[in-house]
C-alpha cells in the first residue's frame, strides 16, 4: 500500500520541520496609523563587514522597526547631512539643525572565530548626551536578531517601554480552498521577515500557542480527520501528541511555569469544558464543567487562575475561574451580546477579547481593575488578538476582501500596521514571549 | 519550485525513516491505511498513550447513492443546531439506512461560518454534529457507528463575506467510511 501509492503518500503528508527557511508566502509591511507628533530620529547606515554580514542593512532593519511602531519619524538617508558611524564623528549641530533629537551611529565588525559584533552609540542632539551604547554579539545568522536588539535598546531609551522588536511570531497560513487546502504553521520576526515553516498539512492547524522559554508551539492538527492536540520543538521540528481524545481537542495554552497546558476537550457527547494537562505526568484536571461550550482558557500571569469563553448565560462571554478543584466561575465582561477568546496582557491589567461592536467583530481591551471596555480595531471579522510581551501592542487578524491578513493595533489605539502576504491568507498570529 | 523539491525530498526521508522505525505493531496499525497517522510517527510524534484506542479506518467512502441517500449535507440556520426542512428527512433515510447496515460507519462533519472567534466555532460546530448524531440515534443508528469531527469555520464550503456563503457553510456533512476498520471509539478519557 505504502510502496504502491508513493505520490498520495506525500499528498497526505504532514510535515513537522525544524525551523525549514524560508517558507514561500512573504509577507509586506505597511504601516496604517501613527502618531501625529512622532519622534525624529536619525538611523546612520552602520559600518558594514562585508561579506559577512550577509549583506544585510542592520540600519533598515533599525529604521524599520522604529518606523513601524508608529512613534518615530526616521530621517531619509539622501537627506542625511553626513554618514559617521563614530560618536565622536557626529556633529551634533547639523543633526540638530536637520530637526533630529536623535541620531543612532553603529558599526558591523567581524571578531576572530567568525561571529559578529554590532556596536551601537544614540546620542541626544539637544543635549549631547550619550543616551545608549552596547554590544550584541552573534553569528551571523544572528545579525536581524542583534538588529532588533539595537531597536529594542533605542525604543526603551527613549519612550521607557521595554521594545518587542527582538521576539517572534507564529502564525497559520492557508492557501487554497477545500479538498485542496494547504495550512502551514509559520514563524516569523515580530517585524514578519525571517520566516520558518515549522509544520504543513492538508488539513485544518489552528491555535498556535508559545511556550513561555519561546522555544516550542503548542497547537491543534487535524492531520487524522480529528483534533489533536500536538506540541512541537520549533528549532529541530521534534514534535508530541499530547491530547487525542474522543471529540474536540482544542485550544491549547501554555501555563505561565512551562509545565501545563490549559485545554478544551469535548468528549464522545460533545461538551466542551477546559482542563488543565500537566505534560510531565499526563495528569488531567477538570476545570470547568457546565452543558456549555466552555473553550479558548487564557491564563493569568500568576497561573492562578484562568479566564475562558463561555455561553452558559446564552450568548459566549468571558469568565474566569481558580485552578484549584470546586472553585466556581466568575462572569468578567458585560458590555455587549458577544465577547470571546480572551487573553491577558503579561502583567495581567488587561483583557483583550473578540467583541460584536454594532455588527463587527473586532477586538477589544477591558482594563481589568476598572472595568472599561475600549474598542481597538476598525474590522469587520477581526479575531484572534495576541498580546506582544511588553504589553503595549497586540497583534490580530483580520479580513481584507475576503482575506485573511494580519495587523497590530497599540493598546492606545494610535498606532498600527499591516502585515499581508502574498498569496493565500494568514490568520491566528500568537506573540512570542521575549528571548531569554 | 526547488524550495517544493525540497520539501517532497524531506517528506521522502521522513516517511521511509517511519517505515523504517515502526517494527513495533500498534493496535489497529494493520488495519490503518490512514496517512497521517504514519507520517505523523514518522515526524517523531510519541506519547501513543494519549492515542491508544483512538484507531480505526477513517479512510472516506462514496456510500449509499440514490434519492435522499445521495444528500448529505444538513444546513444550519444562524447561531443554531436545529435540523430544519429537509435536514430531517435527509438524517431519516441515512438513519435508515445505517440501521440496516450494522456495519457501515459514518463520520459526521460539523461547520460553521466565519463570523467570530475559531475556538468557539469549533465548539458550535460541534454541537451540530452532535444535533445530527442524536437524530440518527434516535431513528436506529448505534453509537459505535457515528463519529464526530467539528472543523469549526476552517473548512468552508463556499468562501464569501454574505448570508449566500454563510449558509453554505452552516452545515454537517454525512462522510461514509471505508468497511474494515474498527468502530470509532465511544468512551471519553476523561
Amino acid at each position: 500500500m505504502r510502496s504502491n501509492k508513493p505520490a498520495a503518500y506525500i499528498a497526505g503528508a504532514v510535515l513537522a520541520l525544524g525551523a525549514m527557511a524560508p517558507a514561500w508566502a512573504q509577507l509586506r509591511v505597511e504601516v496604517t496609523s501613527g502618531i501625529t507628533d512622532p519622534i525624529p530620529i536619525a538611523i546612520v547606515p552602520f559600518a558594514r563587514a562585508i561579506p559577512a554580514d550577509g549583506g544585510l542593512d542592520v540600519a533598515q532593519v533599525v529604521q524599520h522597526d522604529l518606523e513601524g511602531s508608529g512613534r518615530f519619524r526616521a530621517l531619509q538617508r539622501n537627506q542625511m547631512p553626513a554618514t559617521p558611524t563614530q560618536p565622536t564623528a557626529v556633529v551634533l549641530n547639523d543633526w540638530k539643525n536637520a530637526g533630529e533629537d536623535y541620531i543612532v551611529v553603529g558599526r558591523v565588525v567581524t571578531l576572530d572565530g567568525g561571529n559578529l559584533a554590532v556596536d551601537f552609540d544614540l546620542l541626544n542632539t539637544l543635549t549631547g548626551q550619550r543616551v545608549a551604547g552596547q554590544r550584541f554579539v552573534g553569528t551571523p545568522g544572528a545579525l536581524r536578531n542583534a538588529a532588533h536588539r539595537v531597536s529594542d535598546v533605542v525604543y526603551e531609551k527613549i519612550l521607557g517601554i521595554h521594545g518587542a522588536f527582538a521576539t517572534r511570531i507564529a502564525y497559520v497560513s492557508v492557501e487554497g480552498q477545500p479538498p485542496t487546502q494547504k495550512f502551514q504553521l509559520i514563524v516569523a520576526d515580530a517585524d514578519g521577515e525571517n520566516q520558518r515553516l515549522v509544520l504543513e498539512s492538508r488539513y485544518p492547524l489552528m491555535s498556535p500557542s508559545w511556550s513561555p522559554d519561546g522555544q516550542w508551539l503548542a497547537y491543534v492538527s487535524f492531520e487524522n480527520k480529528k483534533s489533536a492536540i500536538y506540541v512541537q520543538f520549533v528549532r529541530t521540528g521534534e514534535r508530541r501528541q499530547v491530547s487525542a481524545r474522543a471529540g474536540i481537542n482544542g485550544a491549547p495554552v501554555w501555563s505561565p511555569d512551562g509545565k501545563k497546558l490549559a485545554l478544551t476537550l469535548g468528549g464522545s457527547g460533545g461538551n466542551p469544558d477546559i482542563y488543565v494537562l500537566e505534560l510531565q505526568t499526563q495528569n488531567l484536571t477538570r476545570i470547568t464543567d457546565d452543558p456549555a461550550i466552555d473553550t479558548e482558557a487564557a491564563w493569568a500571569p500568576d497561573g492562578k487562575f484562568i479566564y475562558f469563553t463561555s455561553d452558559r448565560a446564552g450568548g459566549p462571554q468571558i469568565y474566569k475561574i481558580g485552578v484549584n478543584p470546586g472553585d466556581r466561575p466568575k462572569r468578567i465582561t458585560f458590555s455587549g451580546n458577544y465577547n470571546a477568546r480572551p487573553r491577558l496582557s503579561a502583567d495581567g491589567n488587561q483583557l483583550a477579547m473578540v467583541t460584536l461592536d454594532s455588527g463587527n467583530y473586532r477586538v477589544a481591551v477591558q482594563d481589568l481593575s476598572s472595568g472599561t471596555v475600549r474598542v481597538l480595531s476598525k474590522g469587520h471579522l477581526d479575531e484572534s488578538p495576541s498580546f506582544a510581551p511588553n504589553g503595549s501592542t497586540i497583534i490580530y487578524s483580520e479580513r481584507e476582501a475576503n482575506r485573511g491578513i494580519l495587523a497590530t493595533v497599540s493598546v492606545d489605539g494610535l498606532t498600527g500596521l499591516r502585515l499581508k502576504s502574498e498569496q493565500g491568507e494568514v490568520r491566528e498570529p500568537s506573540w512570542g514571549p521575549f528571548a531569554q | 519550485m526547488r524550495k517544493i523539491l525540497m520539501v517532497l525530498m524531506l517528506a521522502v526521508a521522513l516517511t521511509s525513516a517511519g517505515g523504517c522505525a515502526s517494527k513495533k505493531p500498534k493496535p489497529g496499525a494493520s488495519q490503518s491505511t490512514e496517512v497521517g497517522n504514519n507520517t505523523a510517527d514518522a515526524a517523531g510524534a510519541g506519547s501513543d498513550a494519549a492515542n491508544a484506542g483512538n484507531v480505526g479506518s477513517d479512510e472516506d467512502a462514496a456510500g449509499p447513492q440514490g434519492g435522499l441517500l445521495a444528500k448529505r449535507i444538513v444546513y444550519f440556520d444562524f447561531d443554531s443546531s436545529d435540523i430544519k426542512g429537509e435536514g430531517n428527512d435527509v438524517v431519516a433515510a441515512h438513519s435508515k439506512y445505517l440501521a440496516s447496515h450494522a456495519s457501515t460507519r459514518v463520520r459526521l462533519e460539523g461547520n460553521t461560518d466565519d463570523r467570530g472567534s475559531r475556538e468557539y466555532n469549533i465548539g458550535l460546530g460541534e454541537r451540530r454534529a452532535q444535533a445530527v448524531r442524536r437524530a440518527l440515534l434516535l431513528q436506529g443508528a448505534t453509537e459505535a457507528q457515528i463519529a464526530t469531527v467539528s472543523y469549526g469555520a476552517e473548512r468552508p464550503a463556499v468562501v464569501g463575506n454574505d448570508e449566500a456563503a454563510w449558509s453554505k457553510n452552516r452545515r454537517v456533512e454525512i462522510v461514509y467510511l471505508a468497511p474494515g476498520g474498527q468502530p470509532a471509539p465511544v468512551q471519553p478519557q476523561r
